[in-house]
């Protein structure tokens, strides 16, 4: 089982609390009249699924009920870091082979 | 070397020094005409009617790992066709007439037992639910049949219907002809039939990048064996699709979860059936050596990590030990997990792709082994064609465009 830290209640909870919700940052196109069946396609259905970090959305439903994001690495399921919803995705939580060789982890 | 009454005597006679490995190990070739990305049960059986029916001799089944060692050898072997819509009905139903006589078509015993899956209804809800399935499967000529409690521990005596447990069962659906296979066999026999027939099985050889022309059309893979240049490709790469049709430049409708199964200590037969609890999320069988085989749901999360966590595994046993009280002292040998790709509808995808000449197989979710001959079958169809067999045409990429889903999630839950 997953310890994941709640960002809103600033402590570390077992996964039996939270909810997994899919994965973060995922825009909705619009005006709803103006989007293309591709764009509704990718929007709904289309995901990374990337083998390494993923940004994604969590619940803490058994705990202070609100929604934050996590970043996760899919091979080893530590979390690399959790923020608030509405936050950005911190620039450090980036995949390690993306950023500049002196400041990788 | 044909398997017969004759080879096993002679063999037995003669110390059992004669036999051959089943399979060459040959190093990757320049060039093929078709290459399929993954060597687990469905990309060889691709490979071995691409062959067999379709004439093309000139195929290598690469594959990152050992033949058959992700999800098909990490399954848990239940073999059924009573799914709900008439495009999924078609599909496992192809597949499961393929397996009565796939032992036979191989000269490899897979196997294959059909000895009945029971599907448990737990509520009012289930019971609609299931009569609903009985019915669209028997309009479709697929057997099912209702069965009473008292009638579904005749059929296996070991389930316990009392009325006071926390989920009563209500009855269940039978599909008699629906049963298990030995998985390993299935991946061996069509290794075995596709090299015989010429095509280059090729394992520790992981795909790195797929290279294209100026038109967009494939042209080669490049692998941890070096470039090998191909005309089509299909990729055949279960829960890491999403990661090697990247390399084409393509997102995927699918998600990549862990789904956890775990055996028992082999006891004396006690199981004569596979049963099976969606809404409690539980099923098991038991294999010829005698262990109880227990397939449990998937994890929450995304993940490429081939475990799970220990609470999914108890919340099955804690539904298979009501169910099945005389397991309560049992003890649990092995649990692992393999990571199954899901796709929205729970419906694979079965076809061509935006870039020419690339082929996918993919999104069987939870429930992939049963399908394994005809997903083979008709893949290798599509791919020799240029275009989706009838049975495969309405599993494309492009319903997520279109809306045309198949949704059977509600058919079959978490448990295939």
């Amino acid at each position: 089982m997953l310890l994941i830290r709640c960002p809103w209640c600033g402590m570390d909870r077992p996964e039996i609390e939270f909810r997994h919700a899919g994965a973060a940052h995922i825009t909705r196109p619009g005006p709803p009249d103006r989007v293309s069946d591709e764009e509704w396609a990718a929007f709904l259905y289309l995901r990374d699924n990337p083998k390494g970090r993923v940004a994604e959305r969590w619940r803490h439903v058994h705990g202070c009920g609100r929604f934050f994001n996590a970043v996760r690495d899919t091979v080893t399921d530590v979390f690399v870091v959790t923020y608030r919803a509405g936050e950005p995705r911190p620039p450090e939580s980036a995949p390690p082979e993306t950023l500049p060789p002196e400041t990788r982890p | 070397m044909k398997f017969s009454l004759f080879s096993l005597l002679h063999q037995g006679l003669t110390g059992n020094q004669g036999w051959q490995p089943q399979w060459r190990d040959p190093a990757p070739k320049p060039a093929y005409d078709v290459i399929i990305v993954g060597a687990g049960g469905h990309g060889l059986a691709t490979a071995y009617y691409l062959a067999k029916e379709h004439g093309i001799r000139n195929i290598a089944v690469l594959e990152k790992g050992w033949l058959g060692g992700g999800n098909t050898g990490r399954n848990t072997t239940i073999i059924r066709s009573n799914y709900l819509w008439e495009e999924s009905e078609a599909l496992y139903e192809h597949s499961v007439k393929l397996w009565e006589t796939l032992s036979h078509e191989l000269n490899y015993n897979v196997m294959y037992s059909p000895r009945g899956v029971m599907m448990l209804a737990h509520s009012v809800h289930d019971v609609q639910v299931t009569k609903r399935h009985i019915h669209a499967n028997r309009l479709a000529g697929i057997d099912n049949e209702w069965l009473t409690p008292e009638q579904a521990r005749e059929f296996c005596p070991i389930l316990n219907i009392s009325r006071d447990i926390r989920y009563p069962i209500l009855g269940a659906a039978l599909q008699r002809r629906g049963g298990v296979a030995r998985h390993d066999a299935v991946a061996w026999g069509y290794a075995r039939g596709a090299d015989r027939l010429g095509v280059d099985i090729i394992q520790n050889c992981e795909v790195t990048a797929i290279r294209r022309d100026a038109s967009g059309r494939v042209t080669c893979v490049e692998t941890t064996r070096g470039p090998i240049a191909a005309r089509k490709i299909g990729v055949v790469a279960a829960g890491h699709t999403s990661v090697v049709m990247g390399m084409a430049g393509l997102r995927m409708p699918l998600e990549s979860f862990p789904l956890q199964a775990l055996v028992s200590e082999p006891v004396k037969p006690i199981m004569p059936c596979v049963v099976m609890s969606n809404t409690i999320h539980a099923y098991m069988s038991q294999s010829d050596k005698g262990e109880l085989v227990i397939g449990a749901g998937t994890d929450q999360y995304t993940s490429y990590s081939q475990t799970g966590g220990l609470h999914i595994s108890q919340h099955t046993l804690d539904a298979i030990c009501e169910l099945f009280p005389m397991t309560r002292r049992l003890r649990m040998l092995r649990n692992w997990g393999g990571i199954v790709d899901v796709t929205p509808d729970r419906s694979p995808i079965i076809g061509r792709t935006p870039v020419p000449g690339l082929f996918v197989n993919c999104g069987w979710g939870t429930g992939g082994f049963k399908a394994t001959p005809g997903s083979g079958h008709v893949f290798a169809a599509t791919i020799a064609r240029d275009e989706p067999h009838p049975i495969a045409a309405p599993f494309t990429l492009e319903r997520f465009t279109t809306g045309r889903l198949i949704d059977e999630a509600a058919a079959a839950a978490v448990a295939h």
